[in-house]
């Protein structure tokens, strides 16, 4: 038992581990509570798009030595509205503009890295994370950015509800449904960006959705989805740090991984939905 | 009719005491045709009034512009030209107007209880940064009692059947004091029992001189249960009671060529639709044929 104990406490013993873990934590309950959303109004792959979009700012903010969060959000608010632009008036399908625009802002994210930084290392850290190296000053900000996005979740967590639910009462009421729909895609970015030194862009859908998927299929409330999405992305997030450690394997990718299961855990037996209650023999 | 209307209390933006609750003027409603240089027309030339309380069936054929016309009145939608106007001002400033949507254009798997779903109704009233109170949850179960639904206040939305969800959606317009409840089509798919259920809710709102407009395939329905008929087609047809708008000649002339036959004995009415559902642009080609009496019909989305 002691044994047990001493493998759980001597990651704490380093303070990179303790910021990591720290981190991995927040992120993943911002992006689970976010990610409600996004399972909900069935965003996952704007989500991975808006994602790779924001390659470009970061490289632009890494190489003139600005915080990331910085060129991301500009970045990523960009790609949010020309998606919207293209997509508007029904001109083009909302997923064909989603594609144009990731594709061509991930490609000239990647070319201005292979023109201005060490090319393989920051490329891999920027896809897939190192949550090994947050800084302090990385973790105030990981810290600021998770509860602002937290707070206005919470301060209009009937608004959200309802323009998701269903958007025409939202305008009966004369909400200012535009607003909170522009508003919710603000969060995204900055939960994307708050979420990329830890799981990495590439890998960003999936603390966004798994997580939330997983708990939309054991809960019936949408607070409760949300509470019960931020325990298994924050769990996912300490368990694959400890995956990461023990038995070096990169951690954004243990991360996922972890939450990947928990979701096909669930998937197969979650009461009354799961795949072995749905069973009935011939 | 004045007294009535100065009872009435005041809620979004000002009622103008003169006015009619639902004014048109001369509505056009219409968008361009993908890849061609027409214009499709969903409503044409309408206009109408209606009165404080009354309740009116509005029928017509797939694609006649019944929800259009309902998204308009709504301020969903704004006309092409021409004016709607909800007691006296243009309807994007009320907050008195209740809609009932289709229930296919909701996601009944949403994580949402029914009382939840009702609570909805009432965040015009609560206001920004403020949440539910006590006297708000006290409303809110005020009106599933009314719709008969207080059993299934902690249900998810989708454990009900199409009939109880119906209600739960009338209870959330009572929620949102709504003076003016437009219905888009709840009858449709619902079982005789449920469609009597909700004609005794809607019956239950005329006390309060709730003005109800409710869109229907079913026009025996139409003609037992309103005060006037809107026969639509793009255009008006008619509008009037049962007995004077449901005429053969005006039937006629708002199924056009997909009426085949009128069997007046028993005001049983036999028709088949073969209607283009021409408001629908990713819809194209032709809505299937149906034999039979209208409330039989399965529904389609028209506009």
């Amino acid at each position: 038992m002691a044994d047990i104990f001493a493998l759980l406490a001597e990651p704490w013993q380093h303070g990179f581990m303790v910021r990591a873990l720290l981190a991995t934590a927040m992120v993943g309950i911002v992006c689970s509570v976010l990610g409600a959303y996004v399972v909900l109004r069935g965003m996952a792959f704007f989500g991975d798009a808006l994602a790779h979009s924001i390659l470009p700012g970061v490289v632009l903010a890494f190489v003139l030595g600005w915080p990331l969060a910085v060129g991301a959000l500009a970045v990523g608010i960009l790609a949010a509205f020309a998606i919207g632009a293209l997509s508007s008036r029904g001109l083009l399908k909302e997923d064909t503009a989603i594609g144009v625009i990731f594709a061509g802002a991930f490609a000239l994210g990647v070319a201005m890295l292979s023109a201005f930084g060490t090319y393989t290392v920051d490329l891999a850290h920027f896809l897939f994370g190192n949550p090994l190296g947050v800084s302090e000053s990385d973790l105030l900000s990981t810290f600021l950015l998770s509860g602002f996005v937290l707070l206005v979740v919470f301060l209009f967590y009937k608004e959200f509800m309802i323009i998701s639910f269903d958007p025409l009462l939202a305008t009966t009421l004369r909400l200012p449904v535009s607003f909170f729909r522009y508003l919710l895609l603000i969060l995204l970015a900055v939960t994307i960006v708050v979420s990329i030194q830890v799981v990495g862009i590439a890998l960003v859908v999936a603390m966004l959705v798994t997580p939330a998927a997983a708990a939309f299929l054991l809960t019936q409330r949408l607070w409760r989805m949300m509470a019960v999405a931020g325990a298994i992305g924050a769990g996912s997030g300490l368990a694959g740090l400890y995956i990461s450690y023990y038995w070096s394997i990169a951690a954004g990718p243990a991360i996922v991984l972890v939450a990947t299961a928990v979701f096909v855990v669930v998937f197969l037996s979650a009461p009354g939905k799961g795949l072995i209650w749905r069973y009935k023999p011939a | 009719m004045s007294t009535a209307l100065s009872n009435l209390r005041l809620r979004g933006i000002h009622h103008q005491s003169s006015a009619s609750v639902i004014a048109l003027e001369n509505v056009i409603v219409s968008y361009p045709s993908v890849n061609r240089n027409r214009t499709t027309y969903a409503l044409e030339a309408l206009t109408f009034q209606i009165e404080h309380g009354e309740q009116i069936a509005v029928v017509g054929p797939n694609g006649a512009g019944k929800s259009t016309l309902m998204k308009l009145i709504a301020g969903i939608l704004d006309p092409s030209s021409g004016s709607v106007e909800v007691y006296g001002s243009g309807p994007g400033g009320h907050i008195c107007i209740g809609y009932v949507p289709q229930r296919s254009q909701i996601d009944f798997s949403f994580p949402v209880t029914v009382e939840e779903v009702v609570m909805m109704g009432r965040v015009g009233k609560i206001g920004l940064f403020r949440w539910p109170k006590r006297e708000d949850w006290s409303i809110v179960h005020d009106c599933l009692s009314r719709v008969n639904a207080s059993d299934l206040a902690r249900k998810q939305i989708g454990e009900l059947s199409g009939g109880q969800q119906q209600r739960v959606f009338i209870a959330r317009a009572l929620a949102q004091e709504a003076e003016i409840l437009l219905l888009d089509e709840p009858l449709a798919g619902l079982d005789v029992p449920s469609q009597e259920a909700i004609f005794e809710i809607l019956e239950g709102l005329s006390p309060d001189n709730v003005t109800v407009l409710l869109a229907t395939h079913d026009l025996e329905r139409a003609a037992d249960k309103f005060d006037r008929v809107m026969l639509l087609n793009r255009r008006l047809v008619a509008f009037d009671k049962p007995s004077v708008a449901l005429t053969p000649a005006n039937l006629m002339s708002a199924y056009s060529g997909h009426m085949h036959r009128i069997d007046g004995d028993e005001g049983r009415i036999l028709l088949t639709d073969e209607c283009h559902d021409q408001d629908d642009a990713d819809q194209a080609g032709t809505w299937s044929a149906v034999d039979g009496t209208w409330s039989e019909v399965e529904k389609s989305e028209d506009g």
